[in-house]
């Protein structure tokens, strides 16, 4: 006969009511994981999908994720020359905040090499398959397969959707081809390049006649060509080996050119956690462990009541003789049963909830298994307070009427 | 035959001008398929006699053997106290002190489980006390469906359970009417002459005096002359 089960069966409400509250600060622990661990795959997921080992930034740059940086346009193909280079691709990304179908859309945008796009997952739909005017969305936008929208003046139509492709601020990537993407960066709205040009104008008036004059012919001639002479931005180049080629020597080829620094992928993956989450991870990281403490306290402190609860029955137990093990089993059993309930309704929280959050939450599977022992090892660190409360009860207890 | 002799028992709660004797000097035999009464006011100390004797509190001095083993040796155990508790000696108290989860079935299994005791025979057990007790209807009702007196007489087939050599209830009709009461006793006194258990049974109802074969009273932590003898009060 197990004693703590029969006695959770008598109280089945109350038991699973206290379960429904644990599980549910379980599940806020699972999500401060998972969303530290979403994070992490969204701010890296740009840098994994170019695919590349190696990435070639301007100069003394840490790459586009950390700061500003533009490299030649020729960069694609000098370095598709190097030996050890299998390929080489031009990377290009810009964020938008355009109004759509009276909804804000954010997004980043990010350039891919034409006509050679690398492969994607697609969830429906088709690759690109004209250098302008075709974007794949991630499904986050709600945007839906054959939606048209215009962008930086030019329409385009949506002709692939993936899932689950999200950049470090965590909002959906467009992918268009790069050419499409330097448009879009260097795209001005009509109304901010009049403002433009007037802001510089009433600057040149300001200036002596001398001086002024041929700067307003420059002036005028540069609002004439900047559309029209745009050059395409491109941020860095990826570049994947070939197999057989040393990952050292083909980086110190390309690190001897004056114009690029070279980061592997690893480097940039880095750069990104620790430019865009290593706050993030400290704040999340520090709740959780709060969150873990509270959760401690409370099981202690439930699990404590119950042996309270039950003062008169294990004063009996011992007045009958039951061995020690028979008082300490059934409070450990009774806390295991709670706790493992618990996170058993945590993690259907986790798989309900968790889709509909705002930010993406990865609870993998080793994850949800260091939680299990976590619950394990907090159900017997929770229990010593009760255990020992239980072995101080005096067989005489149950004698004082 | 001597199922319990007790020598010399003696206990002093507290210390000082503030020290209590409880039991001064207590010595007593019962024989098994005897039924014994303590009788006394509250605080002659027949409930601390009765602890001793069930090796729940110990005594500061005096000996005690139990079916001709010696367990108390000057006041300290000799052997496993609770292991004795567990296999010899049945408890009744003043409230049945059922296991409010625990069905009339498993109240009375536990005794026997908690003697790692399981299985086909021990449920064949179970059945037989309830039975015999008169609750073989009630088997599988829960102590608050039960009435005070099937309560107590679950508590007396759990006392029963693993054939303890000795039953020690503490006013065991307290909480119950005078006919219930007597039924409880006539039960015990049933159970004592067939099962050839030693039965003492802390009382202050009078009514019943009549079932036992020796009265004990005390006063003042020491026997007394009783008041009344068994003779005259049946």
């Amino acid at each position: 006969m197990n004693l703590a089960w029969k006695d959770v069966a008598h109280q089945k409400l109350r038991f699973l009511a206290t379960a429904a509250g644990l599980g549910l600060l379980f599940a806020i622990v699972l999500a401060m994981g998972g969303i530290y661990q979403g994070m992490i795959d969204d701010a890296t997921l740009l840098v994994e999908a170019a695919g590349g080992d190696l990435w070639l930034v301007q100069r003394d740059t840490r790459g586009p994720f950390a700061e500003r940086s533009v490299v030649p346009l020729d960069l694609e193909q000098r370095a598709r020359v190097v030996p050890g280079v299998q390929w080489s691709r031009a990377f290009t990304t810009t964020t938008l905040q355009r109004s759509h179908r009276g909804q804000r859309l954010r997004a980043t945008v990010v350039g891919l090499s034409w006509p050679d796009p690398p492969p994607i997952a697609l969830e429906q739909g088709r690759p690109l398959r004209v250098g302008h005017g075709e974007l794949i969305a991630d499904l986050s936008l709600g945007l839906a397969l054959g939606e048209r929208l215009t962008l930086g003046g030019d329409e385009y139509v949506v002709v692939g959707t993936m899932r689950g492709v999200l950049a470090s601020s965590g909002d959906g990537v467009i992918y268009v081809t790069n050419q499409d993407c330097a448009r879009l960066q260097s795209y001005q709205p009509p109304e901010a390049v009049r403002q433009a040009r007037e802001a510089r104008q009433q600057q040149i008036e300001a200036l002596p006649l001398a001086v002024g004059a041929p700067l307003r012919r420059q002036v005028g001639e540069q609002d004439l060509t900047a559309g029209l002479l745009a050059q395409p931005m491109v941020q860095a180049v990826v570049v994947k080996l070939a197999p057989g080629y040393s990952h050292e020597q083909v980086k110190a080829r390309l690190a001897g050119w004056t114009d690029v620094t070279v980061w592997s992928t690893e480097e940039q993956r880095q750069l990104l956690l620790q430019g865009v989450v290593d706050k993030a991870r400290q704040q999340i990281g520090l709740f959780r462990g709060l969150l873990a403490i509270v959760s401690g306290i409370l099981v202690a402190l439930i699990i404590y009541s119950m042996t309270a609860a039950k003062t008169r029955e294990i004063s009996l137990l011992k007045l009958m003789g039951a061995r020690t093990r028979v008082v300490v089993a059934m409070v450990l059993q009774q806390s295991l049963m709670l706790t493992g309930l618990g996170y058993a309704m945590a993690l259907l929280v986790a798989r309900v909830a968790f889709p509909a959050f705002p930010r993406r939450v990865v609870v993998g599977t080793e994850d949800l298994l260091l939680g299990a022992a976590g619950v394990v090892l907090l159900a017997l660190v929770a229990s010593a307070a009760a255990i020992a409360r239980a072995l101080r009860i005096p067989p005489t207890t149950i004698l004082a009427g | 035959m001597e199922t319990i002799r007790a020598v010399s028992l003696t206990k002093t709660y507290g210390q000082g001008e503030l020290a209590v004797t409880a039991l001064s000097d207590v010595s007593i035999t019962v024989d098994s398929g005897e039924v014994a009464a303590l009788l006394g006011p509250s605080g002659s100390g027949k409930s601390t006699l009765l602890t001793a004797l069930g090796l729940i509190s110990l005594p500061d001095s005096g000996s005690l053997w139990l079916e001709g083993r010696q367990v108390l040796r000057d006041g300290r155990p000799v052997g496993d106290l609770a292991k004795v508790r567990r296999e010899r000696i049945g408890f009744v108290f003043q409230k049945s002190n059922l296991i409010p989860f625990l069905t009339a079935r498993e109240n009375v299994s536990l005794a026997l489980e908690i003697n790692d005791r399981k299985g086909r025979e021990v449920q064949a057990r179970v059945e037989a006390l309830l039975r015999y007790l008169d609750l073989g209807e009630r088997m599988d009702h829960t102590p608050d469906e039960l009435s005070g007196g099937q309560q107590q007489r679950v508590a007396i087939a759990r006392a029963l359970a693993t054939s303890p050599a000795m039953i020690l209830a503490d006013e065991p009709t307290a909480a119950l009417d005078s006919v219930r009461g007597r039924n409880v006793m006539e039960l015990l006194r049933r159970v004592a002459r067939e099962q050839r258990t030693a039965v003492v049974v802390v009382t202050h109802d009078h009514r019943t005096l009549d079932v036992f074969d020796t009265i004990h009273e005390m006063a003042d932590g020491r026997f007394v002359e009783p008041s009344v003898d068994a003779a005259s009060a049946s």
